[in-house]
């Protein structure tokens, strides 16, 4: 190990004297702790996946609840049973259950907006084959399970303009702790 | 006990084989071992592993699977064990394909790669994470003989690191009147959940890493958001856009799933915040104690409030409570380690934790936290855990 000595070392102290921001660590504007690298990639605008209870996001389309039977039969029955029915997962019943010792909480008890199956259905039904729906079968979907809950008549369609509009009978249930 | 009895052996081996001749050894003694490995596992001997919950009727890969927190200690939960919970699988994302886009109400829609994300300044803090359902079973009316953490395994502690959210709100433009952002995942499922301003802008992480290693695919590689208190549905996954928007979207997962229906038939919407809460790990259901004498009683204290300021714990049901030592300083919206040596003189005794957090709040008894809510109603349930240890020194779940 060298040992530096006397005279190499008062040159450095009088060095740091002579070019402070050098050695003795005065400020360098490109190290600082508000910088940020802004990488981010602008791009247009996008419509995305998300629907809202003001029809926001909804694409154009429609759909009757007699195609929906239909799907619902070939596509949805296997896990959500006869008429929405299947214990454990069903879609339809339990009106006015809620504040009972048996409370079921299904689309039409429960659900506060018919946008949400929308959505949901969008993206996540059938499990397994998410995504596999047109738009308008999602809406033919959507408009069979309102009819199941009653909401819907036989004959009826839902589209864009209309599914927003559906009042469900829980709208008013909800306590937000966030608004 | 198994590993006692392996340990047993172990000194048993390495005093044989400094005192007498070598063939007298273990085997492990005589010959080279395994050499290094690419990347290590816990010892076979270790029988570490997650336990399912129920899964679901239909769907297999909707379901979860608990910490093993009877195995543990510390308050780090490794990666392998973190507890999980699956609404349509795990997706292998290649994060060459993968962008995260923030748009809605923003002056600019921007992408991200993750390695746009990589080159941010990074936080890296550790927290809880409890999937609200956590100890759901602990609601139902008969008291189950599982272990600690099949019944409360549901919760995991980890060091997180990734870009604090509000940096890309920040370089998007949000507009001032937003009050929501809309997280959705890039898995089959494509999870929802709407975020309030006021928390986006102020602790979640975009996360990157957990426990110094990129978050692994049942986490959401490669990139989740992470919501520091809140219940685990709203760190959503593998995310993949963040819209801004002036309302909640409602989604089915805050609708329909994660509220908490009340005896008036109203329910709470947007119950995001964690409880206080605790549970003992050791001694805990389905352990045996094979003698009498001094135990050491751990566990695990958190709370969505805060950092935990004391643990009580009562070996008599409740009628008494000694203060528990914390493991260090408690760090806000992270598990705490607690402990207190106990004797046990080999009668009946029932078991309890009570966790004490920083702004007051108190875990409550079994039946006080049922009380909040609907008799049906099972998420945010953080009723105080009691342990019965039988004269045999069988430990088992009891309702006290």
């Amino acid at each position: 190990m060298s040992t530096p000595n006397r005279s190499s070392q008062l040159a450095a102290v009088l060095l740091s004297l002579l070019v402070p921001s050098l050695t003795l660590g005065g400020t360098n504007k490109d190290l600082g702790h508000d910088q940020l690298p802004a990488l981010g990639q602008q791009i247009q605008d996008v419509r995305g996946s998300i629907i809202s209870p003001d029809g926001s996001g909804l694409p154009p389309g429609n759909g009757t609840v007699s195609t929906g039977k239909t799907l619902y039969e070939s596509r949805c029955v296997a896990c959500h049973g006869t008429l929405g029915q299947q214990k454990g997962n069903e879609l339809a019943g339990g009106m006015g259950s809620l504040s009972s010792s048996r409370p079921l909480r299904t689309v039409g008890s429960f659900w506060p907006y018919a946008t949400t199956l929308y959505d949901y259905i969008a993206r996540a039904m059938p499990y397994n084959e998410e995504k596999s729906l047109t738009v308008d079968e999602v809406y033919a979907v959507t408009a069979y399970v309102l009819y199941l809950n009653d909401i819907l008549a036989i004959e009826a369609s839902v589209g864009e303009k209309t599914l927003p509009g559906i009042v469900m009978p829980n709208q008013q249930g909800f306590i937000e702790l966030y608004d | 006990m198994h590993r006692r009895s392996l340990l047993k052996l172990a000194g048993a081996g390495a005093a044989a084989g400094l005192l007498v001749p070598a063939k007298a050894a273990e085997d492990w003694m005589t010959h080279a071992g395994q050499p290094q490995s690419e990347y290590g596992s816990p010892s076979p001997f270790a029988e570490l592993k997650r336990e399912q919950t129920d899964g679901h009727p239909f769907a297999a890969a909707a379901g979860s699977s608990s910490s093993p927190l009877q195995d543990l200690n510390g308050t780090i939960t490794p990666n392998s064990l973190h507890f999980e919970r699956h609404h349509s699988g795990i997706p292998d994302i290649d994060p060459k394909k993968h962008k995260l886009t923030v748009y809605g109400d923003v002056t600019r829609t921007l992408q991200f790669s993750y390695e746009d994300l990589l080159a941010y300044p990074l936080k890296t803090h550790v927290y809880f994470l409890e999937c609200s359902g956590n100890s759901y079973r602990n609601t139902f009316p008969g008291a189950l003989d599982l272990t600690a953490g099949s019944l409360n395994g549901l919760v995991s502690g980890a060091e997180w690191t990734g870009v604090p959210l509000h940096y890309l709100l920040e370089e998007a433009g949000f507009d001032q009147k937003a009050r929501w952002v809309i997280a959705e995942g890039a898995d089959a499922a494509s999870l929802t959940r709407s975020l309030p301003m006021e928390i986006a802008l102020d602790n979640v992480l975009v996360a990157l890493y957990q426990n110094g290693e990129p978050i692994r695919p049942a986490q959401g590689y490669p990139m989740r958001l992470f919501v520091p208190g809140c219940e685990g549905n709203i760190s959503v996954k593998w995310l993949q856009s963040l819209k801004v928007q002036k309302t909640a979207a409602y989604s089915r997962q805050e609708t329909s799933r994660y509220t908490d229906l009340l005896k008036d038939g109203t329910s709470e919407m947007f119950s995001l915040k964690m409880e206080v809460k605790s549970v003992i790990t050791s001694p805990a259901g389905k352990m045996t104690l094979n003698r009498k004498g001094v135990y050491e009683i751990s566990g695990l204290a958190w709370s969505g409030g805060g950092a935990i300021k004391a643990v009580e714990v009562s070996a008599d049901g409740g009628r008494s409570w000694a203060d528990a030592v914390l493991q260090s300083t408690p760090q806000s919206l992270a598990l705490t380690r607690f402990r207190i040596p106990w004797h046990w003189s080999g009668q009946k005794a029932v078991l309890q934790s009570r966790a004490i957090d920083d702004k007051g709040n108190v875990q409550p008894t079994r039946a006080s936290a049922l009380d909040r809510y609907s008799g049906s109603s099972f998420y945010h349930y953080n009723g105080i855990q009691s342990w019965e240890v039988s004269p045999m020194g069988r430990v088992r779940n009891v309702y006290s």
